[in-house]
């Protein structure tokens, strides 16, 4: 293991200062993703920049009724918030869903979006990967695939991102905020995440040297009525192999609101817009939720070991909805 | 409890629940396990493995690494000390050259040693070796199994010869009324005990001593004196604690290398295995791909049975997992074939895990008898209960004793097997689909040649000293159990000794033998102690020792069969939506001879049930074909159950005390484990009606199958 300089930053101008200063530094959160990638290897840099005491760890109500969440508010803190019990019941869900409480005590909201995927190859430093390597070859391709991406993949990197708690923000519309030595700055979870293309290594659109400050959430009445079903192979500890976060409001029978993201089937938590678009206005039955799935997964590609996805993710759909449609109509 | 347990001599202790004697040490931290026992002037070593698959060691690049911080020096092929493999071992086998490090330029698997770093701290150990540069001249492997192998060949080993067969199997399959035919697989499974590999070496005034983490020291410490052309007298190996085993821990390369290098340095050094290294170090269960065929009249009774299991070993070293052995003890037929088979691949050589052979074995033919009950409409209990042998299938030898129909009666009986409907797919608990399975288990069990000393002590306590290894199974309690009845005093008054070498031969902890072997030896010293302290004119300060050996009397032992059994029940809940398979409730009952310590045999049997619960529905190493190294060769990538996995689980026995054991002591620690995979695939096609003949059963799979059979 390299050895790495160390520093606590106590407020955001400090640690953007400490970040700018060393092109080598790299901001610690809970650390529960960074610190194993610089057990193996995969992560190497020569400061760790600790954010984690910066005064960032409030859940506040916006003035429209949205939430604003700090970046170093733990999972643990996120999950266990009232008002994101009430008004954003599977954000709660999808954190809780995640890791095991020991890791969800340390992970904060800002590096649970930062975290790198779960990929074997990205996680083994003895084998080609283009997310670490850029130019090296995706062995996942042709490889060990099953749990790899169905869903705006490209040739050079199948990799899915393996947050849960994103899923559900994606769901909901979140803005991430963030610093820079140059001021302020927002960007819509929705366009937080860079597209694969031939650039895997390039993950998010945050700017050199930025430090994630928080995220804000708007209202979202349908919201309320909203459940994540994470599915993965083993009960606890897991990552998804498919996962959904789902929002309903019906009026007379008919579909008035609707939220869907995908997780564990993209490079980044997938707002599944096809879907709630051909579901929007619609009936509310299993017909027209199994159409949406369809509408929505007519983009996957996917590859020999992983087709199941499909299969899934329509299933998930189909259940998740309607069960909130039974909930609503109660 | 259901029935009391009785043995062959007056109990006290044995038989009762008695807690950990070394339990306070280890909650309160004050157990030392071997990779934390302090040394003065000690240094770390760190091995590099080859990040190539087959090919030669072109150059080792140590002058950089050398150079840097705390670096001692670079063991490899070019100048590491010289060992002798030429040898049989006290296993009765050959030495795995993966052991005999830095030889030669040889690769011939992923993650094969190629150096030892050794330096002042173990980060500085660890930051050199990854740095070291190590070139190859790399050549093209083949690390694809399937059951397609035209090299493959019957394989004799530790389970019997490659190949049994008796009768007309053709004939007898073409006049049974109900013939089965399936093809079963089960993947390549890791060990991962909690505690690593770990090994520290020194040389003390001529004398190499070990202190190690592992399954037998005197085993140890014979390899080593082979290896290293030492006296065996001369080589000391002490393992006080160990924090798991299970078949992996024996002689490994980590204890090699740091022999050599406390050797080269002339001072204390430890090497650790990483999680990651012990996926290609620790030895491994090899995938199997079995072919069972079963022929049965209408009753339902056996006329064929054939099973076939072709497993992997490496290029260098021939390890069977044994996958046809349950079907020479299980059931009979008037033609009856068993055959394991091997093929040699460019992998790391394969090991003993937790009942090895009986684990996945067990898998494909209790499926397949499954799979005859629902062929032939009969319930799977009732049609294992008529073809029940009166003697060893293969062998006409006698049972020693064979309580399985008790087990399967009162399992039946607990788990409420009397109302189950036997149609698949009919019961439903909102998205989950329910079904029950059951399962038979076997494992053979014998005992070993073993020497203890007891020794009357002047203050009225004793001490009894045998080389046992306690891998978590709870032995020196057990064996404190022991000695205090053979002593006929209480527990309090016996101390028991263990894990080391000087304490004379014993057998090790392995293959369900350690505890009846060693209570054998035990029991024999104590008896004599007795004698000899009821002869005597009080103790002497020094203490009134006796020593006992268990040879002559366990090499008189009649032949027979000797096997511990057992009946698997599970529940299963199946969302065929999503394939998520969930176990709701396990139950195993066993015919294992006498307990000694129903608490933590309950422990061990429950401990197997839940590895059976990750074999069925978890277990899976991924060997990546294109590097040939394993995908996701970690604790996240490669899933054991967790605590959320495991549901209601109980583990109980009947009474079976073996008649040829002085205390009655069969073997518990496999037998817990064999069957529960069979147990929930069937429970998964009962619930489903779809039959999965592969492991894990993991969602995608059941996605895959779809909802119908």
């Amino acid at each position: 293991m390299k050895e790495f300089g160390y520093q606590r930053a106590a407020d955001v101008s400090g640690a953007l200062a400490l970040l700018d200063a060393d092109p080598d530094a790299r901001f610690l959160g809970g650390g529960t993703n960074l610190v194993d990638l610089m057990k193996t290897g995969v992560e190497r840099p020569g400061r760790l920049v600790d954010v984690r005491e910066l005064p960032l760890d409030r859940i506040e109500s916006t003035e429209d009724g949205g939430l604003r969440i700090g970046a170093t508010v733990t999972n643990s803190d996120l999950a266990a918030h009232p008002d994101v019990r009430r008004n954003y019941p599977a954000l709660t869900q999808a954190v809780l869903a995640g890791a095991s409480g020991q890791l969800r005590n340390m992970a904060t909201v800002g590096g649970n979006l930062l975290q790198r995927t779960r990929c074997g190859y990205f996680s083994d430093v003895s084998k080609p990967c283009n997310k670490r390597v850029p130019g090296s070859g995706c062995s996942a391709i042709e490889g060990e695939h099953h749990n790899h991406a169905i869903l705006g993949a490209s040739d050079h990197c199948v990799a899915t991102h393996p947050s849960d708690m994103g899923v559900a923000l994606t769901a909901f519309d979140a803005v991430v905020d963030y610093e820079t030595v140059d001021g302020p700055g927002q960007l819509a979870l929705t366009d937080f995440y860079l597209p694969v293309g031939d650039t895997p290594h390039r993950e998010t659109a945050l700017p050199p040297g930025a430090l994630i400050t928080g995220v804000t959430l708007p209202p979202a009445p349908v919201a309320a009525n909203s459940r994540y079903r994470k599915v993965r192979e083993r009960a606890s500890y897991a990552f998804a192999i498919g996962s959904i976060a789902a929002a309903l409001d019906v009026q007379d029978g008919v579909v008035r609101d609707v939220r869907l993201a995908f997780g564990a089937v993209a490079s980044r938590p997938w707002r599944a817009h096809a879907a709630e678009q051909a579901l929007t206005g619609g009936p509310v039955d299993a017909a027209a939720f199994a159409a949406a799935a369809d509408a929505e997964l007519a983009a996957a590609r996917p590859l020999p070991h992983n087709g199941y996805k499909v299969t899934l993710m329509r299933n998930l759909v189909v259940a998740v909805l309607s069960e909130l449609a039974e909930e609503a109509g109660r | 409890m259901t029935t009391t347990t009785t043995g062959t001599r007056p109990a006290q202790a044995v038989g009762t629940a008695h807690t950990r004697v070394e339990g306070p040490d280890k909650v309160t931290g004050a157990a030392r396990y071997a990779g934390e026992i302090p040394f003065t002037e000690l240094a770390h070593g760190w091995l590099v493995l080859s990040t190539i698959t087959r090919g030669r060691i072109r150059s080792v690049e140590d002058a950089a690494v050398l150079e840097m911080p705390g670096v001692l020096t670079v063991l490899h092929h070019g100048n590491a000390p010289r060992v002798d493999t030429g040898y049989t071992g006290m296993m009765g086998m050959s030495p795995d050259p993966t052991i005999a490090v830095f030889q030669h330029d040889r690769v011939p698997h992923a993650g094969w040693p190629v150096a030892l770093v050794v330096a002042e701290t173990s980060e500085q150990a660890r930051e050199a070796a990854e740095a070291l540069v190590v070139h190859y001249e790399e050549e093209p492997h083949n690390v694809t199994f399937s059951g397609e192998h035209p090299d493959a060949y019957p394989a004799p080993g530790v389970g019997g010869p490659g190949v049994t067969e008796k009768g007309d199997l053709a004939a007898e399959l073409a006049a049974s009324a109900v013939v089965l035919d399936a093809e079963y697989t089960t993947p390549e499974e890791h060990h991962n005990p909690m505690e690593p590999h770990a090994a520290t070496a020194h040389w003390d005034g001529g004398r190499l001593e070990v202190v190690d983490s592992n399954q037998g020291t005197l085993w140890v410490a014979n390899e080593l004196a082979n290896l290293f052309s030492l006296d065996p007298a001369s080589v000391r190996v002490r393992s006080e604690h160990v924090g798991g085993g299970f078949g992996s821990k024996g002689v490994r390369a980590h204890q090699v290398a740091a022999v050599m290098a406390a050797t080269v340095l002339a001072r204390p050094v430890r090497v650790v295995m990483t999680r990651r290294q012990m996926f290609s170090l620790a030895g491994y269960r090899s995938p199997t791909t079995q072919r069972v065929r079963l022929g049965a009249d209408a009753e339902g009774r056996l006329r064929a049975l054939e099973h076939d299991c072709l497993s992997l070993t490496s290029t260098v070293h021939e390890f069977v997992e044994a996958g046809a052995g349950p079907a020479r003890v299980m059931y009979d037929a008037p033609a009856h074939r068993t055959a394991n088979r091997l093929v040699r691949l460019d992998v790391p050589s394969p090991t003993f895990m937790r009942a090895p052979g009986e684990a996945p074995g067990s898998f494909a033919l209790e499926s397949a008898v499954d799979e005859l009950a629902e062929k032939c409409g009969i319930d799977p209990i009732e049609l294992r209960l008529r073809n029940e042998p009166a003697a060893g299938p293969v062998s006409g030898l006698p049972f020693s004793t064979r309580n399985l129909p008790a087990c399967f009666r009162e399992g039946a009986r607990r788990f409420g097997w009397a109302d189950r409907d036997p149609r698949p797919g009919v019961r439903r608990d909102g998205r989950w689909l329910l079904g029950t399975g059951t399962a038979a288990a076997s494992f053979f069990v014998g005992a070993m040649p073993s020497t203890a000393a007891a020794t009357a002590e002047a203050d009225g306590t004793f001490t009894v000293r045998i080389n046992a290894s306690d891998i978590g199974t709870g032995a020196r309690t057990a064996l404190t159990l022991i000695a205090a009845d053979a002593l006929q005093v209480p527990t309090d008054r016996v101390r028991v000794r263990i894990g080391d070498s000087d304490f004379g031969p014993a057998m090790i902890a392995g293959g369900s033998m350690g505890t009846r072997s060693w209570a054998w030896a035990v029991t024999a010293a104590a008896d004599a102690l007795r004698e000899r302290v009821a002869l005597s004119d009080g103790i002497p300060p020094e203490g009134i020792t006796v020593r006992s050996d268990t040879t002559d009397a366990v090499g008189a032992l009649a032949q027979k069969e000797r096997h511990s059994f057992g009946a698997q029940f599970a529940e299963v809940a199946v969302d065929v939506a999503t394939g998520e398979v969930r176990v709701r409730r396990m139950l195993g009952i066993f015919a294992a001879g006498r307990i000694i310590n129903p608490l933590t045999a309950r422990g061990q049997l429950t401990g197997g049930m839940i590895w059976g619960i990750s074999m069925a529905l978890h277990e899976e190493a991924i060997r990546d074909e294109g590097t040939g190294a394993l995908y996701g060769a970690d604790l996240a990538g490669y899933h054991v159950a967790t605590n959320a996995d495991v549901p209601l689980i109980e583990a109980d026995w009947v009474d079976d005390p073996d008649p040829d054991d002085p205390v009655g002591i069969k073997g518990i620690g496999e037998v817990g484990i064999v069957g529960v995979a069979a147990a929930i695939a069937n429970a998964v096609w009962h619930a489903t009606g779809v039959r999965h003949r592969s492991l894990p059963i993991r969602p995608d799979r059941v996605l895959t199958a779809g909802p119908h059979a």
